[in-house]
């Protein structure tokens, strides 16, 4: 499957009342690709990825989709979620059915999916059990295996492994990266880690702090797969990315301390 | 403060997280009621409780025997199980259906809320009279009395669970491209339901208070109307036997909706 859709945004900004989160963002997301977004705390990331996904209508501009979504594509603009947001009342199977049960797949077809998606997330021998009997991390595996069952064209990540510890995170990064790769989809990918910003990101898109403006979008030039944390040029861009956002991420740190 | 650290000599530490995590033991529960029934019966036998004002478990048992052998107990048994099912199951329906409305629509919330703040309040057992007048002494005062007791609690009940749906589940569903009807399907009234069943706990005892006082105020089969009867002719064993008729009702009603609970809930 070659994913070819591209996303763009135009002159998107947002206001929650009187506070103005987002200001003049003009994105590119290339089709096949993966955009990280980073930048200090309340800067508007996951505003923008709502806007990006269709969840958040934006006080102005707009966001296209332009390209063909692959054949059996059931939700071009597919999210996973921080939380997971599992269904507890339905298996790990019901959880990917559910994703497909509207659609116009038959039972067949739907089960064929969702035994495919299983497989891909290692996550077969864990079709009947509840979403509680379940680790973070293979929760957030269920939730990655929810989005691709329905083929989408663009992945919408909403720091997705922010609620899991350091070493989950890490074994899922790889996971990610894998899955990713081999799905074909594009990614918008949201994180305040530039670790992973930097093992994952095609383009990394710095926002400033708020409201959030375009401060800087760093291009990595290296295949996903292969990358490591400590591979040195992809250090020196974390350090790079730090650099932009270190000085708007104390000042939004000392601004929520006098909240 | 003293100006020195105090040292520790090898002092135990000891476990101090136990307690706070009361589990159910079914079997302590028919223990416990056996047991009261053991002791009442041996007050009684010791003459520690006059039987003249409050019968003993084996004159109540005997009492018991009588009526059904008779054919009493199952005529008011049946007329009151008639009316318990009707009126629950009309209310719990009306309130269901009102519930997940308040709980969904904003043209339905405010009005509605203000309806149902003003009404539930009011003891509906001031209201048979007049469901009476306006329904006659027949089953129709009877079934909207049990009926009205049951709606307004299951709205209320309906409505907190539509709200503790978590916002992020509706909204994954909505990223997903479901359609309305099947986001309130297989999201919200899901979510809603451990809050309807427990809901349903309070209005099967509402209804079973409600079924009574209406029976006394006015019928000549059913329980209340049984109990009132017995208690007009001081006929204390028939009395207690009709109580615990109800009791027994009340205990069955709840056993089927722990069943329920269990079935319905298995993912908690």
């Amino acid at each position: 499957m070659i994913a070819s859709v591209r996303l763009t945004a135009l002159g998107i900004r947002h206001n929650y009342g009187d506070l103005r989160v987002l200001e003049g963002i003009d994105l590119a997301v290339p089709a096949g690709e993966v955009m990280v977004l980073v930048g200090p705390s309340g800067c508007g990331k996951s505003t923008l990825l709502g806007i990006l996904g269709g969840m958040l209508a934006a006080s102005g501009g707009e966001v296209r989709m332009d390209g063909v979504p692959p054949r059996d594509c059931l939700n071009p603009l597919t999210y996973v979620f921080q939380d997971f947001s599992l269904l507890p009342w339905r298996t790990v199977a019901g959880n990917l059915s559910f994703a497909l049960e509207h659609t116009k797949l038959s039972k067949a077809e739907r089960n064929a999916r969702v035994a495919e998606m299983l497989a891909l997330t290692n996550l077969s021998a864990f079709a009947n059990a509840w979403p509680r009997q379940l680790s973070g991390g293979m929760r957030q595996r269920v939730g990655i295996a929810r989005a691709l069952a329905v083929r989408p064209a663009v992945l919408l990540m909403d720091e997705p492994l922010s609620a899991l510890d350091a070493q989950t995170r890490d074994l899922l990064l790889d996971e990610f990266a894998t899955i990713i790769a081999r799905a074909g989809v594009t990614v918008v990918y949201v994180t305040h880690n530039l670790a992973e910003a930097v093992r994952l990101g095609q383009q990394v898109v710095v926002l400033s702090r708020r409201p959030g403006r375009i401060r800087e979008i760093v291009h990595i030039d290296r295949p996903i797969a292969g990358r490591q944390a400590t591979d040195p040029d992809l250090i020196e861009v974390e350090a790079h990315l730090w650099s932009l956002i270190r000085a708007d991420a104390a000042e939004a740190d000392r601004e929520l301390e006098h909240a | 403060m003293p100006d020195t650290n105090i040292s520790i000599a090898g002092a135990r530490v000891r476990f101090r997280a136990a307690g706070f995590a009361p589990r159910d033991i079914p079997v302590a529960g028919a223990a416990t009621l056996i047991g009261l029934l053991v002791l009442w019966q041996i007050a009684a036998s010791l003459g520690l409780i006059s039987t003249t004002f409050l019968s003993t478990p084996v004159q109540i048992g005997r009492a018991l025997y009588a009526l059904a052998i008779s054919g009493e107990l199952w005529a008011n048994l049946a007329a009151s199980l008639q009316r318990l099912a009707i009126g629950w199951f009309a209310g719990t329906a009306a309130g269901l259906v009102v519930g997940v409305a308040l709980g969904l629509f904003t043209i339905a919330r405010s009005p509605g809320m203000s309806v149902v703040s003003a009404f539930f309040p009011i003891p509906k057992i001031a209201l048979v009279p007049l469901f009476i007048i306006w329904f006659g002494i027949g089953e129709g005062s009877k079934d909207i009395t049990v009926g009205f007791g049951v709606f307004f609690p299951t709205v209320i009940n309906t409505m907190a669970g539509v709200d503790g749906v978590p916002r992020g589940l509706i909204r994954m569903a909505q990223s997903f491209g479901l359609p309305w009807t099947s986001i309130v399907r297989k999201v919200v009234l899901p979510g809603a339901l451990p809050a309807i069943l427990s809901g349903f706990r309070i209005t099967t005892s509402t209804a079973i208070i409600l079924l009574v006082a209406a029976e006394m105020i006015g019928a000549e089969k059913g329980i209340g109307a049984f109990v009132l009867q017995a208690g007009n002719l001081y006929d204390i064993d028939n009395l207690m036997a009709g109580i615990v008729v109800l009791s027994v009702i009340g205990l069955i009603v709840s056993w089927i909706l722990g069943r329920i609970e269990k079935a319905l809930l298995a993912w908690r």
